[in-house]
């Protein structure tokens, strides 16, 4: 780095500091109007809730237009000019997805210790990323992660594989980002959850539509301000009224406690004997762990919904519950830390592999810079995932002490407003009393059709009559004119127990939903519950960007120009690009209307794959000069392959499994298959030639990429470099 | 070790690598104990309580992400000096 272009840089990033300080200002002064017109004028919510989501889309929109490119440095890699440390923004933003911003702190209310395998995770993951790939990815200095491979391992199967292993990644990845954008728009502006799907991708195509790398990279700058402002707001006003403490980082020690106790005191609490394990103990309840089993719920809900939205009869599996954590049955891993180990490890290795992450580090100025930006990337993304678990215990602590246990007719207000959207389902018959049989909410129509409960309209006047409880036999109980297995004396009772409060799909929450109801819970205004909505948007938008930008390269760049047409001009690929991007987006809308799973569990697919693909490879590729082109295909397409075995055998089936391993970790059989896979069948081919070694080389070296680096690149992409990439390199 | 700027240009980036990997070496051992004995040991952590935090679950959720920040940047700085001794750009 030469003494000018680093004091030119300089100056380039104090100018961009300054506009997006200002930027931040108007964003608050903004929601500061808005809130004062709610207080003071009684602005409409609707008005709100549009304005934010009118104004945030304005926003990027204008970021992408003002950025908008046609030179192919800039399309692909944002010239490779962003100072580290809104590279590092940028990266949080594009790391931080629906899955961070609404789905993990859900995760954690539902879990609690066994969802910090998500926390660690994603952030230990960087670690990886830092010490072993980061770098040396600048160093090389092309335009997407099938080049590296393609150039690493000579040859255009290779590359193919890549670009394949890349599409799937990000698909399963950007599904869960539309899946969040529907449920935002949904709660926020009121709209059906597909035309809020359309309205948000609409959103993302304007932004890498428009202007690529430089767009997205920019426009995520401005996103990561809006969501980690948004994200924090709401959980600090929680702590203040709870604790008097306006960091809940370090207040919700308190809320731990106070849930510890109310969950002893509503005897959510029981502690049993492992059957498969002796010694082990399955306690449940928050905070102690490994206290998750495993189900096909969501599985089996999937296969409904595909049923209903295409009109198709798969049958779904068998139903397998969860069994009750106090009578665990054999089979049944609880009490043991493996799950959790595996999970960790496999977002780790997923987060180092991940290609819209890795493509985030061609993108600075050089090597050094690079390394800088995954330290800032994580201080960023820090920033949010040591607030998720305060949001979770806050939200737990309010709703065991203030709805669990209270009669339905004392909750607090919010619960009505949740239960008319049908977001929460309160889940005691005694609610029931007087609905018409023909409008029965959703949860009790369900609990018919699984044959928990009948209900006989014994005296014809169309309406749910109850009566006194009485015991029909040992496991049966009638209320009225419902009779069946889940009527119970607690069950008419009127008063909500922690299995009532849940959604119409079954006795727990929603936990997507735990981050945007969290102002609610607080009584704040509906300004700020709109603006959290704004930063999940903003979240959710920033991910997609950047997906989408994978996959359109994917295709455009690593498969059509570099494998199939060399000669295709730049502007027949930035085309073919833009409409890959758009068919990326329709495929994703396809793909999220049946809900799959839980957002963060969707995501955690993409990981488990990623690290069992580009992981194993790309580390092999740097670490160990012997591994060539065959032993990478083998590699990817084994370690993909178990991973996607597992992963749809224990989806479908629970009792499919290792060690009580979920379908989220599968990824931690399919690694080791690509290691083994890459170490055998590189041994047992031709080492790779004398070019592709110097270039593995030259990646480690100190020394600035220069023109015989240069070369050397193109020696090692042999014919291929004739035509493309290495000629626009610095 | 020898005074990297009698080496060739060659003997230090060898020399450099050498470095390089014996720090990556020692961050991984740090990065794998901070991610998982956490996990293995946490009902013993859970027992020591500190401002309301069982210390296991503190671990997963602020202790072990503070070190990892921790350990990158001083990965950046510790390159950047390995940097300027075996001369960056020198070419």
């Amino acid at each position: 780095m030469a003494v000018n272009t680093s004091a030119s840089q300089g100056v380039f990033q104090n100018r961009m500091a300054r506009y997006y300080g200002l930027f931040t200002v108007g964003f608050l002064g903004f929601a500061g109007i808005l809130l004062l017109l709610e207080l003071f004028a009684g602005l409409d919510t609707r008005v709100i809730g549009w304005a934010f989501l009118l104004m945030t889309m304005a926003l990027y929109a204008t970021i992408g237009i003002l950025s908008r490119t046609k030179a192919l440095d800039e399309y692909y890699v944002a010239g490779r000019s962003v100072p580290a440390i809104f590279n590092g923004m940028a990266t949080g933003a594009d790391w931080m997805s629906a899955a961070s911003f609404i789905g993990m702190a859900g995760t954690l209310w539902l879990t609690g210790y066994d969802g910090l395998a998500y926390i660690m995770g994603w952030t230990g993951g960087y670690v990886l990323l830092a010490l072993l790939f980061a770098p040396y990815i600048r160093k090389f200095g092309q335009y997407t992660v099938p080049d590296f491979v393609g150039a690493r391992f000579g040859g255009n199967t290779a590359r193919v594989v890549a670009a394949g292993c890349a599409i799937i990644v990000s698909l399963a990845y950007v599904t869960a980002q539309v899946v969040g954008v529907g449920l935002i728009m949904q709660r926020f502006v009121g709209v059906d959850y597909s035309v809020g799907v359309i309205l948000g991708l609409s959103g993302v195509l304007v932004c890498s539509f428009l202007g690529g790398m430089k767009a997205v990279t920019w426009t995520q700058v401005a996103q990561y301000i809006i969501l980690i402002v948004a994200y924090i707001i709401p959980v600090a006003a929680l702590s203040i009224q709870l604790t008097g403490f306006p960091i809940p980082q370090f207040s919700y020690g308190v809320a731990l406690q106070n849930v510890d106790r109310l969950e002893t005191d509503l005897g959510l609490r029981t502690t049993t004997d492992s059957p498969v394990v002796e010694g082990k103990q399955v306690t449940s309840g928050f905070i102690p762990p490994f206290n998750e089993g495993m189900s096909n719920a969501s599985a089996v809900a999937a296969v409904r919904q595909v049923n209903n939205q295409f009109g198709t009869s798969f049958t779904p599996p068998t139903a397998q519950a969860i069994p009750d954590a106090s009578k665990p049955e054999l089979g049944d891993w609880r009490g043991t830390p493996w799950n959790m180990l595996a999970l960790t490890f496999c977002l780790m290795a997923g987060t180092a592999g991940l290609p819209h992450i890795l493509i985030r580090f061609y993108t600075v100025p050089n090597v050094n810079e690079s390394r800088m930006s995954v330290g800032w990337a994580l201080f960023f993304i820090f920033l949010l995932y040591f607030t998720a678990p305060a949001y979770a215990a806050f939200s737990r602590w309010q709703i065991l002490q203030n709805v669990v246990g209270k009669p339905i007719a004392e909750l607090p207000s919010w619960t009505q407003t949740w239960t008319s959207n049908g977001l929460i389902a309160l889940r005691d018959y005694s609610t029931i009393e007087g609905a018409a049989a023909d409008k029965l909410p959703t949860w009790m129509r369900n609990n018919v059709t699984a044959n928990s409960v009948a209900f006989e309209d014994a005296n014809g006047n169309g309406v749910v009559d109850l009566g006194p409880f009485e015991q029909v036999d040992e496991r049966t109980g009638r209320a009225g004119e419902i009779t069946g297995t889940s009527v119970t004396e607690r069950s008419i009772d009127g008063v909500l127990q922690f299995n009532e409060f849940g959604s119409s799909a079954g006795p727990s929450v929603d936990g997507d939903l735990v981050v945007l109801s969290t102002p609610d819970i607080a009584g704040l205004p509906f300004t700020i519950g709109a603006m959290v909505a704004a930063g999940g948007l903003a979240a959710a938008l920033s991910t997609a960007d950047g997906l989408l930008v994978v996959i359109a390269s994917a295709i455009a760049h690593d498969i059509y120009f570099r494998t199939i047409n060399p000669k295709a001009s730049l502007q027949t690929r930035m085309w073919l690009g833009k409409i890959m991007i758009i068919v990326a987006a329709a495929v994703a809308a396809l793909l999220a209307l049946p809900r799959l799973a839980l957002i963060t569990q969707m995501v955690a697919w993409a990981f488990s794959m990623a690290a069992a693909t580009f992981f194993p490879i790309i580390l092999l590729g740097i670490f160990w000069k012997r591994a060539n082109g065959p032993g990478a295909i083998a590699g990817m397409i084994g370690g993909l392959s178990v991973t996607l075995i597992y992963m749809i055998g224990n989806y479908f089936n629970p009792a499919f499994n290792v060690l009580g391993i979920t379908h989220l970790g599968s990824g931690i059989f399919g690694m080791p298959v690509a290691f083994l896979l890459c170490y055998v069948v590189s041994m047992m081919t031709p080492a790779p030639s004398i070019e592709i070694q110097r270039m593995v080389e030259n990646l480690r070296s100190p020394f600035e990429n220069d023109d015989e680096t240069a070369r050397i690149v193109a020696a090692a992409e042999g014919k291929n470099a004739m035509s493309g990439g290495a000629s626009s390199m610095h | 070790m020898s005074d990297p700027k009698n080496m060739s240009r060659e003997q230090r980036a060898e020399a450099y690598w050498r470095e390089n990997q014996r720090l990556i070496t020692i961050l991984l051992i740090i990065w794998f104990v901070v991610s998982y004995v956490p996990i293995l040991l946490v009902n013993q952590l859970n027992a020591i309580v500190i401002a309301g935090f069982p210390l296991g679950y503190y671990m997963g959720s602020q202790g072990s992400l503070i070190v990892f920040v921790v350990m990158i940047f001083y990965y950046a700085f510790a390159m950047r000096r390995l940097d300027e001794k075996y001369g960056l750009n020198v070419k």
